[in-house]
């Protein structure tokens, strides 16, 4: 019997939706580490079972959970996270040099063939990874090593490395985004790493075109084609053919293209999905209508999709890492919500319905497609 | 026995009900007990303290005798009252919200 596993991450706990092929009845689990604020949660496509979150706390800091059984039980794991030789500065709001320090794990990202190696992407931004279950983490300190870490300078919301795309072609390309520095991309399983933004065009920051300081708020790919990217800029949807080295802007109709979220349809590598956001000083969709944005052309041309979704009334967020999407022979489409609501999608995005609809503030969407 | 008063959030990660008994070998500092803390519950490295820095995390202070010992020395000999088990040690979160 196929079903899915849903991981949400809150402002105050985790919660696992399961359901069914037919995606219309869902038990909920939770809250997980109650009162805790979880970054993320994502399950080893490997071990269905395995599944990794991160935990922290304004006052106890960082902590890493580990589950061996889809999230029934939990045990902390390792949560040293030590900067490679001397951290040295990256840039602070004001352009003044500031040391860089740990604050918590953004996105935890399971290897594609080992359960046990896992990648993390922290905020001061950098990349760490755990190859025994998340017992311990080095940096693959090539990133913040390789030249233009000093002119990083964080985003709004910090310095936050959010974004991980493992190359599923066995060829040891990563590609990783950091607000607000931009893309980057290692050929050689993250021991070296190049800049990947070409294209962008950022007119909030002094060099519009510069070679970084763009906030990028995620990249997104189909595993079949893992030399195409989308990406959710600050402002901007833009795509790459040539794994990062340009980028061409693909927002086309939308409404606005500000937004956090992009995602792919799982057998469709060129229907895509965004949640299109007021502005960067407005974080709520227009005109209080929460509108799904799918183009089936690979961006560019962009349909509303609203069937089930609130259309007056609705100011709130949809964060970074909160959409996702199944695998069942028709695609499921899900996000959450900062206002608590995870909606899902059972036919890509034609009609919604709320699995919940009073979480905590969501801050993540992972789905497992359980066969 | 030294006794050591957790935080809710943190009793739960260690899966504790009340107070926690320690042995503390040598003299009693902020310093000792810790490690005596953090090798008998592992979860709780790093919620207490940086576990690069060793310093205390901003929002967790420390309370003996209704006196505040967040500032002294982690090396300084805690309380007689705390070393001989008399006085729990309070480990505080700090209150945050309107």
């Amino acid at each position: 019997m196929s079903g899915v596993r849903v991981l949400v991450g809150t402002h105050k706990g985790a919660f696992v939706l399961t359901s069914d092929g037919k995606r219309d009845k869902w038990d909920v689990s939770g809250p997980h580490f109650a009162g805790w604020e979880i970054y993320h949660v994502k399950g080893s496509p490997v071990d269905l079972n395995r599944l990794y979150a991160s935990q922290s706390s304004g006052w106890f800091g960082q902590l890493i959970q580990r589950s061996n059984d889809g999230g029934k039980t939990w045990e902390p794991v390792g949560n040293k996270f030590a900067y490679d030789g001397v951290p040295g500065t990256h840039q602070w709001y004001d352009g003044t040099p500031h040391p860089w320090e740990f604050k918590r794990v953004w996105h935890l990202e399971p290897s594609l063939t080992d359960a046990d190696t896992v990648y993390a992407g922290v905020e001061d931004a950098a990349l760490f990874r755990s190859t025994d279950a998340g017992q311990t983490w080095q940096e693959l300190a090539g990133l913040r090593g390789h030249g233009s870490g000093p002119r990083w300078q964080p985003g709004a919301g910090g310095l936050g490395l959010h974004t991980i795309l493992l190359d599923p072609g066995g060829n040891g390309r990563i590609f990783i985004a950091i607000s607000a520095a931009g893309a980057f991309r290692s050929d050689d399983s993250g021991a070296t790493w190049q800049p990947i933004n070409r294209g962008l065009r950022s007119q909030y920051i002094p060099d519009p075109e510069a070679e970084v300081g763009h906030c990028v708020h995620r990249i997104a790919m189909h595993r079949s084609r893992p030399s195409v990217l989308f990406m959710q800029k600050h402002w901007d949807v833009m795509r790459s053919d040539d794994a990062g080295d340009s980028w061409q802007e693909v927002s086309g109709n939308l409404p606005t293209d500000f937004g956090f979220c992009i995602d792919v349809h799982a057998h469709e590598p060129e229907t895509i999905f965004v949640v299109p956001i007021k502005s960067d000083s407005e974080h709520f969709p227009p005109d209080g209508k929460l509108r799904v944005y799918r183009s089936r052309t690979g961006g560019n041309e962009w349909e509303p999709l609203s069937r089930g979704l609130p259309q007056s009334d609705c100011y709130v967020n949809v964060l970074r890492d909160a959409m996702a999407v199944d695998s069942l022979e028709e695609c499921g489409v899900y996000f959450g919500t900062t206002g608590g609501q995870v909606y899902a999608s059972a036919n890509a995005g034609d009609t919604w319905a709320p699995i919940v609809r009073d979480l905590p503030a969501v801050l993540s969407v992972e789905v497992q497609t359980l066969q | 026995m030294i006794r050591v008063e957790l935080p809710a959030h943190l009793r739960i990660l260690a899966q504790v009900s009340g107070e926690v008994q320690l042995r503390v070998g040598g003299q009693v500092t902020q310093r000792t007990l810790l490690d005596a803390l953090e090798s008998r519950y592992p979860m709780l490295r790093g919620t207490l303290r940086d576990q690069i820095t060793g310093q205390r995390r901003p929002f967790v202070r420390f309370f003996a005798n209704a006196e505040d010992l967040s500032h002294e020395s982690p090396d300084a000999p805690l309380p007689e009252s705390v070393a001989t088990g008399a006085e729990p040690l309070l480990i505080v979160g700090a209150i945050a919200g309107g």
